[in-house]
């Protein structure tokens, strides 16, 4: 397992690097700089003024040259400063960071807290009516754009009901623990109702494909409750493909959710991403995409990880490089 | 067990509404917004969010608007449009002696400009505003690396003497008839920004307070002072005690930063902001709508002003380079029907770029009307006849067709371009649609020229702005000036580069008045850009909220905060 874990950590960090690059190179290729953005919104600026900043901020140097520097820089622990935010890179970072697993990890469990047991209960009888409506419930959740959902919940929860706040952050001086819990209210709804259908599906079929097995017949036939069969025979086996997909869900919880937390103007990591990108501050994306994709990549460690536990038959020290 | 469940299924229903009661009164409790019960405190919503809260790195309009309540310019266009003294006493002219004009030693002639600083402005932590936070904001401004946007204004100040703690005299290199404005010159507090500034001048930009220490009262001197900032999220004001103009009514003020136009409307009908700002706020078609449906509810201001829609042309396209040929593409175009049927009559038509709100504007011009047959004579006349289909052709067969370009994404434009397809059609002229984001098209093919037809688009100015950027011929983006320069169309006139020339030094306003009205005779002459509107902001405001006057030009309403008002 330690040798396994190594392997798996060397080539966590030659993605990293080759991330970088990539990353890099095509912020660097896009087309337009901050600069020529500001000339089009400041009449007063002049050409002279566009060349002196451009060199002022490295953006007249080759794309290979600027991200040689940024590399050695970062190597240093020096992760550049965030044109955007006017602070280092990584102060930029941690808040939208905490904003995004406040809110991501809030609807992320909320999500999962109710797709396990639910995709678990309607198994156990496939094509029954409470199975009927739940595949509704998902179908619904799956095709419904974010976009829409979150103006619908807005709509019906802050403008008709005027229940709570349609997002954002308290602005209140003062504001408490249920100030905050009411702001993130529907952004953790949004989210939870577009992830529970996908959970619960995937839950479903394989619990489905789970009782289907040998094993369920022998430990129904020895007299076992259908309940222990469910839960101590069935689903520890239903959950190695769920894990799967909720590691991969674990590294997109800090990718942030883009559409959600623009539309409830939630300062989370999608906006920054999409920010930075937008506004081209080289290193705001970098930090930020890498650290995405070191969680992603972490996120899938875990459930290698998570297999082992769950399946006694799976060993990693026996795999060969 | 049987029983327990019984149980459940019995009592679940009964506690129902009383927890959901609970949860449902405890979330109203909590999440009451703020500007819907508190009557001292407004909340303004805007699409943007400030990169920096430093009045002179970076120049962002979300940033305007939050500054202009904190400190304020020593010169600014009121809503009148005329130029006015803010943080000094007297706008200095020459009439008033303030301005002299001087021989500079390579023999041209300079001028010498005298101001004189509000005697009772004062930082918010007590320091007077003085004399020593303008020759620092000077010598941070000249700096080549100290990161200053528009920086022409130190380039002309090429001499600074400070007479005593509030008087001053800016010598420059040239008299323009903007002599006395200092729109660009935002004073800073030298006694919290010098050190950052002298340690290391090339890192001044990263480590200035106004983002390193940002609600430190010392910053500001205006009605209100910077005391939250939550990064992407939003800005709150508290009023400064320090401020020694009138005192402003609101406890609070809270700028939101809500990017989507869409929730941003949604979170003013629940309350959560209650004013949205027209600078950064709806786009026209989405007020309108707005106004349909919650017009009793709410005051909604269309204010035109200085951003001029229009239709570069490339003029290097032997089509385009005909004169005639752009006059009939204008002629064929009915503009104010556009203005009307898609924007409600609320975007004046363009006559020329200059705006019918700016003192320049010449009344006697006229705008080029509709004339669908005045277009097909001129047509006709260029050698572009119908042929097979309508369509119009030359002698070589060779079709009348452009690529129309505009940035996509942006419904308003998208459905312009869509009507003016239609009606170059109707005159025989074939429009190709080809859209960019745009970043893709000003990074690249405008500024490039690379687009081969005509590209729409807006450009942003000032009151009595002069087109040297975009007229001149010296402004022609190429390859040896490094893609700078405005004149995308490639529009060059020797009579147009002096006209600007001559009206950048002219001080006699009468003579300039003649001077901006031949610029723009030539400039309807020759049409090297199709005029389409100057662009309305929607400023939709409470009815409660009253003395906010939008002003059309770069200076904004928030630079009179202190005179708004709650009235019930």
């Amino acid at each position: 397992m330690t040798r396994f874990l190594g392997q798996r950590l060397l080539q966590s960090i030659v993605v990293l690097l080759a991330m970088s690059f990539v990353v890099y190179a095509l912020i660097g290729l896009m087309p337009g700089d901050p600069i020529d953005m500001m000339i089009k919104s400041d009449p007063r600026m002049t050409a002279a003024d566009a060349q002196r900043l451009k060199a002022l901020y490295g953006l007249d140097q080759p794309l290979v040259g600027r991200y040689w520097a940024w590399l050695q820089a970062a190597l240093a622990g020096n992760f550049g400063y965030s044109r955007l935010f006017a602070r280092p890179a990584l102060d930029a970072l941690w808040p939208a960071v905490q904003s995004t697993v406040i809110l991501v990890g809030t609807s992320f469990v909320l999500a999962l807290a109710v797709a396990l047991p639910a995709g678990v209960w309607v198994a156990r009888r496939p094509g029954g009516r409470a199975d009927r409506w739940v595949n509704l419930f998902c179908f619904a959740g799956i095709s419904v754009p974010p976009f829409w959902l979150a103006i619908l919940l807005i709509m019906l929860f802050a403008v008709k009901l005027g229940l709570l706040p349609a997002g954002g952050v308290p602005t209140r001086a003062g504001a408490g623990i249920g100030d905050h819990i009411a702001h993130l209210a529907l952004p953790v709804l949004t989210l939870a109702l577009l992830q529970i259908g996908g959970y619960l599906r995937f839950m479903r079929a394989a619990m489905i494909e789970a009782l289907r097995q040998d094993y369920v017949r022998t430990a129904e036939a020895k007299g076992l409750s259908p309940m222990r069969v469910l839960l101590s025979h069935a689903l520890p086996n239903a959950l190695i493909p769920v894990v799967t997909v909720v590691a991969l869900g674990f590294g997109g919880l800090f990718s942030g959710a883009l559409i959600t937390e623009n539309m409830f103007a939630w300062p989370g990591m999608g906006k920054l991403i999409f920010d930075s990108i937008m506004g081209n501050d080289f290193n705001l994306a970098l930090v930020a995409l890498l650290f995405a994709t070191l969680l992603t990549l972490l996120g899938n460690l875990l459930a290698d990880i998570a297999y082992a536990l769950l399946d006694p038959r799976i060993v990693y020290a026996e795999l060969k490089p | 067990m049987a029983a327990t469940e019984g149980q459940l299924r019995y009592t679940a229903p009964m506690r129902k509404p009383i927890w959901m009661s609970t949860l449902l009164a405890a979330a109203l409790a909590a999440s009451m917004p703020a500007g819907a019960t508190d009557k001292d405190e407004l909340v303004i919503g805007m699409t943007q969010y400030p990169s920096t809260l430093n009045p002179n790195i970076d120049p962002m309009l979300a940033k305007t608007l939050v500054l202009d309540m904190a400190r304020r310019p020593f010169t600014a266009y009121d809503v009148q449009w005329q130029m006015i003294c803010m943080l000094c006493v007297t706008l200095p002219t020459i009439e008033n002696g303030l301005a002299v004009l001087e021989d500079l030693p390579d023999g041209k002639q300079g001028i010498a400009v005298t101001y004189a600083i509000q005697p009772k402005a004062i930082w918010g932590d007590g320091t007077p505003v003085s004399t020593k936070d303008v020759q620092f904001t000077w010598e941070v401004g000249r700096h080549p690396q100290s990161g200053v946007g528009a920086a022409e204004f130190y380039r002309r100040a090429y001499k600074l003497d400070i007479k005593d703690a509030k008087t001053f005299t800016f010598h420059f290199d040239k008299v323009t008839y903007d002599y006395n404005g200092l729109g660009d010159f935002n004073v800073l507090p030298a006694h919290l920004e010098a050190a950052a500034f002298a340690a290391e001048p090339v890192e001044y930009r990263h480590r200035t307070r106004y983002d390193t220490d940002s609600t430190n009262p010392g910053l500001y001197f205006g009605p209100y002072r910077v005391v939250e900032v939550k990064a992407g999220s939003h800005i709150v004001l508290e009023p400064n005690p320090t401020w020694y103009g009138d005192k402003p009514f609101f406890k609070r003020i809270v700028f939101r930063a809500i990017e989507n136009s869409v929730a941003l409307e949604a979170n003013l009908l629940s309350g959560a902001i209650d004013y949205i700002t027209g600078e950064l706020g709806l786009t026209l078609d989405q007020g309108l709508a707005f106004e349909q449906r919650h017009g009793q509810k709410y005051d909604v201001i269309y204010k035109p002003g200085l951003i001029y829609e229009h239709i570069d042309m490339n003029l290097d396209n032997p089509m385009l380079k005909d004169g005639g040929v752009r006059r009939a593409l204008l002629m064929a175009l009915d503009r104010q029907s556009i203005s009307d049927k898609l924007f409600g009559g609320k975007q004046p038509v363009a006559a020329t770029f200059v705006s019918p709100l700016d003192w320049v504007f010449d009344d006697a011009l006229k705008t080029v009307a509709f004339d669908p047959e005045g277009a097909g004579r001129l047509f006709d006349e260029a050698g572009w006849k119908r042929g097979p289909g309508g369509m119009r052709q030359n002698a070589e067969g060779q079709k009348l067709s452009f690529e129309l370009m505009t940035t996509a994404g942006n419904r308003s434009r998208e459905t312009v371009q869509q009507v003016l397809q239609a009606q170059w059609k109707q005159a025989g002229v074939d429009i190709r649609i080809r859209n960019e984001p745009p970043r893709v098209l000003f990074g690249e093919t405008v500024t490039k020229r690379k687009f081969t037809g005509m590209a729409m688009y807006a450009w942003v100015s000032a009151p009595e702005h002069l087109p040297r950027t975009t007229l001149h011929s010296e402004e022609i983006p190429t390859q040896a000036n490094n893609w700078s320069g405005q004149n995308a169309g490639g529009y060059a006139s020797k009579r147009m580069d002096e006209l600007i020339e001559a009206t950048e030094v002219e001080l006699d306003r009468a003579k300039r008045k003649a001077l901006w009205k031949d610029m723009q005779e030539l400039y309807l002459a020759d049409l090297p850009v199709l005029p389409l509107y100057f662009r309305a902001d929607v400023f939709v405001l409470p009815k409660w909220l009253k003395g906010v006057t939008p002003t059309g030009h770069l200076n904004p309403a928030p630079l009179w905060v202190e005179y708004w008002r709650r009235v019930e």
